[in-house]
């Protein structure tokens, strides 16, 4: 049995994203890797919070990162991209500068909680690169890709500024892990340009604008489905394909999955549990590709 | 004290013109010094260091029978050596003197006068105190191996090399490179006259190889370096070519005769663009002209199981010898030239650009070679796919003014850049785009290159380029490039679709830099870059006597500035070899003997390496030649056993009190 991890999943994994806290569970189980969800978390302090109040944000991130650490956790996974940026950067700048330390230790005093930044915070990307690693996926592949190539997409908060997950520029672990599990990707040049991020909710064009580039250049790439790390990407990019066909009168139609997604179901988890019925855009592709063809023998040897 | 007693001391303070007198009381520091203990004299004077200032001192020795002196001025640094030698004149031991430094240490850094002045006065007293106790030294002298060392055969070595060869002294010119002719040899063109580099280097390069006074040792490395200047042991280590220097006539048959027909192994003086045989010589005009076989890809080398037409090609001149080892040799010379050179930025670690990823994004030296008539293209400007461009992008500063990778400006870019531009247009007619943070053409001829491109229709774009990207926006772009750039002269972000893109890279200390650094005992500054004794004034020394620095290992500069400090290093070397002798300070440590306890802690601790063990005598003993007077050793002996001229505990401490004693 393996150590488990802790598992942060923010509001996201709980909401529109639970395709994705879906997905990660059974791609965990099949993996036998336990996670351990953080008993009594709260809002991770992510980017509207951290735009207008920088300390209450730190101190929320802070307070998850104490609990973590209370419960005795070396690594805190947290799946949404937007969490993971928001707690590794309280964690460095707790670190870095003792005024903002004494205040989050201030506020988390009250709570008799105190910040020590022994935890690491995770992204589940960086742990089944670092520590399953390719070779063990090859190894517990189970079931033969047949859908067609498919664009890995980073987003911008999961390798900027902190690096500890992939390279800023040209990330390319999640196309390692894919090619693993033999899934075909594309090279697609704009893995880490914005998403739009909360603009298709506040300046809705321009977000959209946005999510319409990504789209069309992994058509032109060949890809046909974009796999993402983050909820709001994949909501983004899920969400307003209608409205891009409507507005452009292009034909863009595709899966938008989550890597967990693709991983989980080539390792032979429970096809039902990994959430792909939650999709919007792509449903009869997706139907076609997740099903419940075996490894054939020669390629399984 | 040995000699005449009383200790009669002249104090002298320097106006320096308002540099010192402005913020320091000089004529109360004159009238307080004149009363303190043993001062005969005590004068001020507008400038000390002029000669009416200097003889000033002469004649209060002569006069007044002065047998110490201190002058209160500037930084030893400047005049210490002036008016020492003031002192010689005079008939004083030129160690009588010390010198006090109000302008650096008082009037320069303060505004309050009278703080100022009183800090001065602190100052004076302890130079007062101190003179008194200070003793006759004499300064010693090293005589000079004739021989010189230049480290590097670039055209700074080369010219270094040729400089003194021609002036009759004996050079061992060492290369790492089966031949010499160093990054120069790869450029088509030379900025801003468009002569063809070949051709200016080139003549220069068989005169090395003919010149009577040139030892050349191409494919070498120097490992050992032992001495002192006037007197280095360096040891080379000669790396096998296979192939006998002495016994080939260089008439590359070997080459045609290899059993791969087809050049097969990356060139790696094409930067990879094309292909050598194992067996090769690295260009048409490669000094020696010597074949060198690779024995990475060569068959025999790999499996012993090679018909070795190459050395049936040989016949009877039994040039190859594929069992050769090996050699080492040792030379002995006075003084070393490094000149090491740079290396090219790797354009892979400016990820955004694209380096690497898309096949048709090139570094500036790649292109150099495409564009030369000599080249893996023959002068072509193509691309990968053999396609001619018809839109080119040049980013400049990659790998310059950048806190991701080096903050200098690698100072050749901008003009390489334009000449670059030239050529493109000329061979392909392609559309060309430079992009910019600022064009620097400060060189002679420069900015007039530059008004000439502006005038040929080459395009500026002032930002600095955000990435080069094969996302297409607009279907217009397909199939390219597309340079990403804020256009900060017009105030927008640009999209610039181009097939071709070339990247300035900058330049960069050699990997291997620190190695020789240590090698000589030379220092390094933040960047890598060897550190010059002086940025201005002492630009091609280093602060090891006799080694002496050209080209671009000192800083990244163009080819009239490297062949300038070449000729310079090589003029200081003759300076040093001419004179016959250096003179030594003679501030130097010593170890007494009968207190020596043998405990070796001073030995590790040298910087310069000038203690060594004795073993017969269990002692420690330093070398005078090679002790800088830094005055580790003092300190750290445990038992006290090392003392230093100049710097005698009884002359520190008189000092201290000196300064602590407030009037």
């Amino acid at each position: 049995m393996a150590r488990s991890y802790g598992y942060f999943p923010g509001c996201s994994l709980k909401g529109t994203g639970r395709a994705y806290e879906e997905s990660l569970l059974t791609l965990f189980r099949v993996l036998d890797l336990p996670l351990a969800e953080l008993d009594d978390w709260n809002c991770c302090g992510a980017t509207s919070y951290m735009a207008i109040d920088e300390t209450a944000a730190f101190g929320l991130a802070a307070r998850n990162l104490a609990l973590a650490q209370m419960a005795g956790q070396q690594d805190l996974l947290a799946p949404c991209s937007a969490c993971y940026l928001v707690l590794r950067k309280t964690q460095d700048y707790v670190g870095r500068y003792p005024a903002i330390a004494q205040e989050v230790n201030t506020a988390l005093g009250n709570g008799n909680l105190k910040i020590l930044n022994s935890v690491r915070v995770r992204h589940p990307l960086e742990v089944l690169y670092m520590d399953v690693g390719t070779r063990r996926l090859s190894e517990k592949m189970q079931r033969t890709w047949h859908g067609g190539p498919v664009a890995c997409y980073y987003g911008c908060q999961m390798v900027r500024p902190y690096t500890e997950v992939d390279r800023a520029f040209n990330p390319t672990r999640m196309d390692e892990l894919l090619a693993a599990v033999k899934v075909p990707t594309v090279d697609y040049s704009l893995k880490t340009k914005c998403c739009g991020g909360s603009l298709t909710g506040t300046t809705h064009s321009v977000g959209v604008e946005l999510n319409r580039i990504l789209l069309k250049e992994a058509v032109r790439k060949g890809a046909q489905a974009i796999v993402t790390v983050c909820p709001l990407c994949q909501y983004n990019l899920d969400a307003y394909q209608s409205e891009i066909r409507r507005i452009t009168r292009e034909h863009i139609e595709m899966p938008i999955l989550y890597f967990t997604q693709i991983l989980g179901w080539a390792l032979g988890g429970d096809i039902g549990s990994l959430g792909l019925k939650r999709a919007i855009s792509g449903r009869k592709t997706i139907g076609q590709w997740f099903t419940e063809t075996r490894v054939e023998k020669e390629a399984y040897a | 004290m040995p000699d005449r007693n009383p200790v009669r001391i002249g104090v002298y303070t320097c106006h320096c013109g308002t540099n010192i007198a402005a913020t320091v009381d000089v004529k109360a520091l004159a009238e307080f010094a004149a009363a303190l203990p043993g001062v005969v004299v005590s004068r001020e004077y507008k400038y000390m260091c002029s000669d009416p200032g200097q003889d000033l001192i002469r004649h209060d020795i002569r006069d007044h029978d002065l047998n110490r002196i201190v002058v209160a001025s500037c930084s030893p640094h400047l005049h210490e050596h002036t008016f020492r030698t003031a002192l010689k004149v005079g008939g004083l031991n030129p160690y009588y003197f010390h010198m006090v430094n109000i302008r650096e240490q008082a009037s320069w850094v303060h505004e309050n006068k009278a703080q100022a002045t009183r800090k001065a006065k602190d100052l004076v007293r302890a130079a007062v105190c101190r003179v008194a106790l200070h003793e006759p030294l004499e300064r010693g002298r090293v005589a000079i191996h004739p021989d010189v060392l230049v480290l590097g055969g670039g055209i700074a070595g080369i010219h270094a090399a040729l400089t003194l060869a021609n002036a009759g002294k004996h050079v061992y010119l060492v290369e790492k490179e089966p031949t010499i002719g160093g990054h120069m040899a790869k450029f088509d063109k030379t900025f801003p006259t468009l002569d063809c580099a070949a051709c200016i280097l080139t003549p220069k390069m068989s005169a090395v190889r003919s010149h009577p006074n040139i030892t050349l040792l191409t494919y070498s490395e120097v490992t050992k370096v032992d001495g002192y200047v006037g007197n280095y042991k360096i040891t080379v280590l000669r790396h096998p070519r296979y192939i006998d220097e002495d016994l080939c006539a260089g008439c590359l048959e070997c080459l045609e005769a290899c059993v791969y027909k087809q050049a097969k192994v990356p060139d790696e003086f094409n930067m990879g663009l094309g292909k050598r045989k194992p067996i090769y010589i690295p260009f048409p005009q490669a000094v020696p002209q010597v074949p060198v076989i690779d024995p990475e890809t060569c068959i025999q080398f790999k499996s012993g199981k090679c018909k070795k037409t190459c050395i049936e090609a040989c016949g009877e001149r039994h040039a190859i010898n594929l069992q050769a080892e090996a050699t080492t040799q040792e030379i002995e010379v006075g003084t070393v030239i490094l000149a090491t050179g740079f290396r090219a930025f790797d354009a892979a670690r400016a990820p955004g650009y694209g380096y690497g990823r898309y096949p048709n994004v090139y570094a500036a030296l790649e292109v150099e070679r495409m564009v030369n008539a000599s080249g893996p293209t023959a002068g072509e400007v193509i691309l990968r796919d053999g396609r001619r461009p018809q839109a080119v992008g040049i980013i400049h500063c990659v790998g310059s003014r950048d806190e991701n990778t080096n903050r200098w400006c690698s100072r050749v870019c901008c003009m390489y850049s334009l000449k670059l531009a030239h050529l493109i247009k000329e061979h392909t007619g392609a559309e060309v785009f430079n992009f910019y943070i600022d064009i620097r053409t400060p060189g002679k001829g420069f900015e007039e290159f530059y008004q000439k491109l502006l005038t040929e229709r080459v395009h500026f774009i002032r930002g600095r380029v955000a990435e080069v990207t094969d996302w297409v926006f607009d279907p217009s772009e397909d199939g390219k490039l597309v340079i990403r750039v804020e256009d900060t002269l017009a105030g927008f972000v640009r999209r610039i679709p181009v097939d071709m893109v070339v990247l300035a890279t900058g330049l960069e200390p050699r990997a291997d830099a620190p190695e020789v650094r240590r090698l000589f005992n030379i220092s390094c500054a933040s960047e890598g870059f060897f550190l010059e004794r002086h940025p201005k004034l002492a630009p091609v020394n280093t602060f090891t006597d006799g080694v002496f620095l050209a080209g671009c290992c000192q800083g990244p500069k163009d080819i009239p500035d490297t062949v300038a400090q070449a000729g310079a290093a090589a003029a200081e070397a003759l300076a040093l070899i001419d004179a016959g002798y250096v003179e030594t300070e003679p501030n130097t440590a010593r170890v007494i003997e009968e207190i020596c306890c043998g405990c070796k802690t001073c030995n590790s601790m040298c910087p310069y390496h000038a203690i060594s063990f004795v073993g017969e005598i269990h002692k420690s003993r330093i070398n005078e030649v090679l002790c800088k007077g830094c005055g580790t050793c003092v300190a750290a002996c445990p038992s006290g056993a090392i003392r230093q001229n100049l710097f005698e505990d009884d002359q520190i401490y008189a000092e201290i009190e000196g300064i602590l004693t407030h009037a």
